[in-house]
């Protein structure tokens, strides 16, 4: 039961992401290229009701499905980390088209080949952690 | 029913999005996909040798269930619930990958990029591992990706996010214009 409940709200995700073909390679390319508002305009919605739902918790200290407080803990502070590794995952974001929902989306849908980028994914995790004393944070 | 088997609009898409954010809060966490590539090294063993991967992964499995339904989800969406059209993105960027050598969409993804033809080519293998590479090693290095950090960071107005997706795009840009190029089969 625990399970079943992130698999439907996955379920949820997949066919939202492909359905607005937020998980195509063209949709992406079109983005980083200026040349339409339907990526911008999908983030942008999504960023600002989600600014307006996370004010709406903490105003009303809104409750979770167990009735504790929901928390946000804030993202780890670093500048470097932020940019460094921003700007790595930019590179591959673009080259496959793909953030990591949609490379699973993808695969659902029939583009086994993104299971090569998800095994990529996971092996450069590792090498994160591989080298994470000595990178600058 | 028509509607349902259309390319579904940008307010759609980003309305339900932001409500699955809101479902994980709900349920006690943090809309983020990135930090699965970190569970799993976890759950094959990586934390004996790296402290990185030397955590309690077993309280972090909603994380797989949503990709598991994620993939559901694509499966759904690929057979049931699409009329087959090709995908309309502007001309301009049809002009651009012509330009480039890729054929104009007919479907999800370009088969130059994506058919498993290109298993049998080294440039393929660079753009699928290597674009996995980056996007494992920079969504750990920067702490989330575009799940954790553009929508819930931004929406949790976090700093660290705002830097974060200014990378993502400065990355993004210099792919597109610089690299790809080079890059494409």
């Amino acid at each position: 039961m625990k399970a079943l409940k992130f698999i439907l709200i996955g379920i949820v995700f997949g066919i939202v992401m492909s359905k607005s073909e937020a998980i195509s390679w063209y949709r992406i390319q079109e983005m980083f290229r200026f040349q339409s508002f339907h990526m911008y305009g999908i983030i942008g919605t999504a960023v600002l009701l989600g600014i307006i739902i996370v004010q709406l918790i903490k105003r009303f200290d809104l409750k979770d499905f167990k009735g504790n407080s929901i928390v946000i803990a804030p993202k780890e502070k670093g500048f470097v980390r932020a940019l460094a590794g921003g700007t790595l995952f930019g590179l591959g974001w673009a080259l496959t088209g793909a953030c990591p929902g949609p490379l699973f989306v993808n695969l659902g849908y029939g583009f086994l080949t993104f299971a090569v980028v998800i095994i990529g994914a996971i092996a450069g995790a590792w090498l994160y952690g591989y080298f994470q004393d000595k990178l600058p944070h | 029913m028509n509607f349902i088997m259309q390319p579904w609009t940008w307010y759609l898409s980003g309305t339900v999005i932001a409500f699955v954010m809101f479902l994980m809060l709900y349920f006690g966490k943090v809309f983020g996909v990135s930090s699965f590539f970190r569970n799993i090294c976890a759950a094959c063993g990586a934390g004996k040798r790296i402290k990185y991967f030397d955590f309690d992964w077993k309280s972090q499995m909603w994380n797989a269930w949503f990709l598991v339904g994620a993939i559901i989800g694509g499966f759904i969406s690929a057979h049931y619930l699409t009329n087959g059209d090709p995908i309309l993105i502007s001309k301009a960027t049809i002009v651009d990958l012509k330009a480039l050598g890729l054929s104009s969409p007919v479907s999800m993804q370009p088969d130059e990029l994506f058919g498993v033809h290109v298993l049998s080519t080294f440039k393929g293998w660079m753009v699928l591992l290597g674009g996995g590479l980056l996007i494992g090693f920079g969504t750990r290095y920067a702490n989330g990706c575009t799940s954790g950090h553009a929508i819930s960071g931004l929406s949790n107005l976090q700093l660290p996010s705002l830097i974060a997706v200014i990378g993502f795009f400065i990355g993004g840009l210099i792919m597109t214009h610089f690299l790809l190029p080079y890059l494409l089969p």
